[in-house]
């Protein structure tokens, strides 16, 4: 008798904790760890977020800083919560943003950003590019944010796959239909799909579709999104497809397969594929992006630094803002997470020979004859991640799934719309400038 | 009893009630209000809508059943033969018991990067089978366009980590049966498969309801070790509501996928309540 007691305590108790383990299902709290000591200077960011590069954030790019800063790096659903949060309750820590172009665009359309024209010209002397600060105005006579550092994508191979490169393709300046016959060249030499693309969870794969695919292959992103070329567009990625490594539905930094020999030929972040490059700069080649029938389309990534209006520590704020502008403090930037300074100065005349493969191949994409640039998306905000996820869903449909490119498209273009009903945004280049909210096509 | 012990029991079941109502209720209670909330604060179906008329629901909800299905028998079969070499008074039973526990210490998503390692394409097992000559060339593991060796992966990673967990429990049950049934049964002769049969497994429903249902619950919400091992090739339900909460940062959608799980999870444990009766519901 003794015994069934005993065991009949089981059951309640395992209810319970069942039960207790059904709610925590409905929990899902956010915690991206701020809560700094009081005296900190605060600064959220939507960059350097992958906790190496915000280890080095901490120890090495603002290791000279005279003050402490509590660097936090947030995904952007929370990233945007916190700021907003903050201005709702009219206070809190967060004393300096770091985000994107795009994501500045938002937080100024509802009035959340101090003007900086007086620190944009203490700053005159360092020669921060002048686009740049135009663009750090959004379109305002107050200068919103300051450019802090600026990245774009390109590809990398390892130094084997250049045996394979098509007959007469030059690796600076490849299209994307000799990308896919490199790919077959490879797949039939070795039996591997060896092409590789950051599709997982982590990776930016959303990227390569605003920024590089449909600006090649269709001279736009929103406005040409289900257009005949756009079609053309998908259906060369499906064909490609088959010499892609399989796995790349799991890869978020191309730096990991390409060094582990998984994948030859790459495309993704420059701050993703450094390692790889910096390893062994013999193994690995960096070259510019390949052009489509439209050009040479790559996605400068531009970041800049705000303050709040809500900042608790404004002038700590601007010193930061100073600080992180000084020529070392970008030479730094570069060396130690590979973004790339915004102010003219000499880049330290050293660098090693990963970063100068990269710097080299960024710069032969940028003069290229045919360069398209293609924004991030601007002025979406916290519909950001809506816009890449209609691009992430095409692909799985398209490509993964097998649907017809056509149709999919069709149907995707009410998600597309609606993220420029929900935030008015106009369309960016290169689509043709909008009046009033883009109207994907 | 009870009249003698007074408010005694009560006063002691408070402070524990307090804090399931506080930290477990109310959420849940928010959750589902969320989930039937339009992004404008409005009661509507918009929300559900939403998640239903996603691209990746369907994937999502089939893939996580058939995970259920496959996972749950599989780590009860192992379970039960762990807890029974242990229960077998061998020698170095202390040791096999920390062996089996090992994976209960560790995160799901540091298991998901144990496997990752084991299954990726350079990783422990191609290099293996390379080496033995079983193979000439890698194969992968993790490819969304071989879906059932993505699950196989999954199934592997997801019952080595949280099969433990369950012998625990039946561990547990197993030891509080008392030895005089086992004598007794000895005594009529009975062979060792009639003894699970006839005496250990009735005696350990009521762990194995527990286990069952503890399981079940938390199967429903694997997460980590799909997104290590699978990326965004296998969508899961956690895995949406996580989408939807962080990436497109909608929390009412995120709320429909919590509310959706809590649902699932209630229902198969009022299943395992109906199926598996213990001896006091018998009696009832």
């Amino acid at each position: 008798m003794r015994t069934r007691d005993r065991l009949s305590y089981w059951r309640p108790l395992g209810v319970i904790a069942a039960l207790a383990l059904v709610v925590s299902a409905c929990g899902g709290g956010e915690d991206t760890g701020s809560g700094a000591a009081s005296g900190d200077l605060v600064m959220i960011s939507s960059q350097l977020v992958p906790t190496e590069e915000a280890e080095t954030m901490r120890s090495e790019i603002l290791a000279n800083f005279e003050g402490t800063v509590e660097f936090v790096g947030a995904e952007p659903g929370p990233f945007n919560d916190q700021i907003r949060a903050q201005e709702e309750a009219g206070e809190g820590e967060i004393s300096v943003i770091g985000g994107l172009d795009g994501e500045f665009s938002a937080f100024a359309a509802d009035g959340l950003l101090t003007d900086l024209t007086d620190v944009a010209e203490e700053l005159a002397d360092l020669g921060i590019n002048e686009d740049f600060l135009e663009l750090g105005k959004l379109g305002t006579d107050q200068q919103l944010y300051i450019p802090w550092m600026q990245a774009t994508y390109i590809m990398v191979a390892r130094s084997e796959a250049l045996d394979y490169l098509p007959d007469g393709a030059d690796v600076n300046d490849l299209t994307w239909d000799q990308l896919t016959e490199w790919g077959a060249n490879i797949e039939a030499e070795t039996g591997e799909r060896k092409l590789g693309f950051p599709a997982g969870e982590d990776g930016l794969w959303h990227r390569w579709f605003q920024g590089y695919g449909y600006p090649a292959f269709t001279g736009g992103v929103n406005t040409t999104f289900a257009s005949d070329a756009a079609v053309d567009m998908w259906n060369w990625l499906t064909e490609t497809w088959q010499y892609v490594n399989p796995q790349s539905t799991t890869y978020g930094f191309m730096q990991e397969p390409l060094q582990s020999g998984e994948v030859w030929v790459a495309w993704d972040h420059v701050v993703r594929l450094v390692d790889a490059l910096e390893s062994d700069p013999e193994a690995f080649v960096a070259f510019p992006a390949p052009s489509g029938p439209e050009g040479k389309a790559f996605m400068p990534v531009l970041a800049g630094l705000g303050i709040p209006t809500s900042a608790p520590d404004p002038d700590g704020a601007k010193d930061l803002i100073r600080y992180l502008l000084q020529p070392e403090t970008q030479a730094t930037t570069l060396t130690s997470v590979s973004f790339f300074p915004v102010i003219d100065a000499d880049l330290p005349g050293d660098l090693s020979p990963g970063l100068q493969a990269e710097v080299d191949a960024v710069n032969a994409m940028l003069e290229a004859d045919d360069a398209l640039p293609a924004l991030l998306p601007v002025g979406l905000g916290e519909e950001g991640a809506a816009h890449s996820q209609v691009f992430r869903d095409a692909f799985q449909q398209i490509v993964i799934d097998g649907q017809d490119p056509a149709s999919v498209l069709e149907a995707l273009l009410p998600n597309l719309q609606a993220v420029f009903d929900t935030t008015g945004a106009p369309c960016w280049a290169p689509d043709p400038p909008s009046d009033g909210p883009c109207q994907a096509q | 009893m009870t009249a003698r012990l007074g408010w005694a029991p009560y006063a002691l079941l408070l402070p524990s009630l307090l804090y399931l109502v506080l930290f477990f209720a109310t959420p849940m209670v928010q959750a589902f209000a969320l989930a039937f909330q339009g992004p404008d604060g409005s009661f509507s179906l918009v929300s559900i809508q939403r998640m239903v008329g996603d691209a990746s629901f369907r994937n999502a909800l089939l893939t996580t059943l058939v995970l259920v299905v496959l996972v749950i028998p599989i780590q009860f079969a192992l379970a039960m033969s762990m807890a029974l070499i242990i229960n077998a008074n061998l020698r170095g039973q202390g040791l096999w018991l920390y062996i089996y526990a090992l994976p209960l210490g560790i995160s799901e998503l540091a298991a998901g990067i144990v496997w990752v390692s084991i299954f990726t394409q350079s990783g422990w097992l191609n290099s293996i089978l390379m080496g033995i000559g079983i193979i000439d060339r890698p194969i992968t593991w993790q490819s969304a366009e071989t879906p059932w060796l993505l699950i196989g992966c999954v199934l592997i990673g997801e019952a080595w980590r949280a099969t433990s967990i369950i012998m625990i429990v039946l561990v547990a049950g197993l030891q509080s049966i008392p030895r005089e049934f086992l004598e007794a049964a000895d005594v009529y002769g009975a062979t060792t498969w009639q003894k699970v049969r006839r005496v250990i497994l009735p005696m350990l429903r009521p762990s194995l309801q527990v286990a069952l249902i503890l399981r079940t619950i938390l199967a429903f919400q694997v997460f980590a070790t799909v997104i290590a091992l699978a990326g965004t090739g296998l969508d899961v339900l956690a895995g949406e509501a996580q989408r939807w909460a962080t990436d497109i940062d909608n929390d009412n959608v995120a709320a429909a996928y919590a509310g959706l799980i809590l649902l699932l999870s209630l229902a198969s444990a009022v299943l395992f309540l109906v199926l598996l009766p213990t001896r006091e519901e018998h009696q009832a």
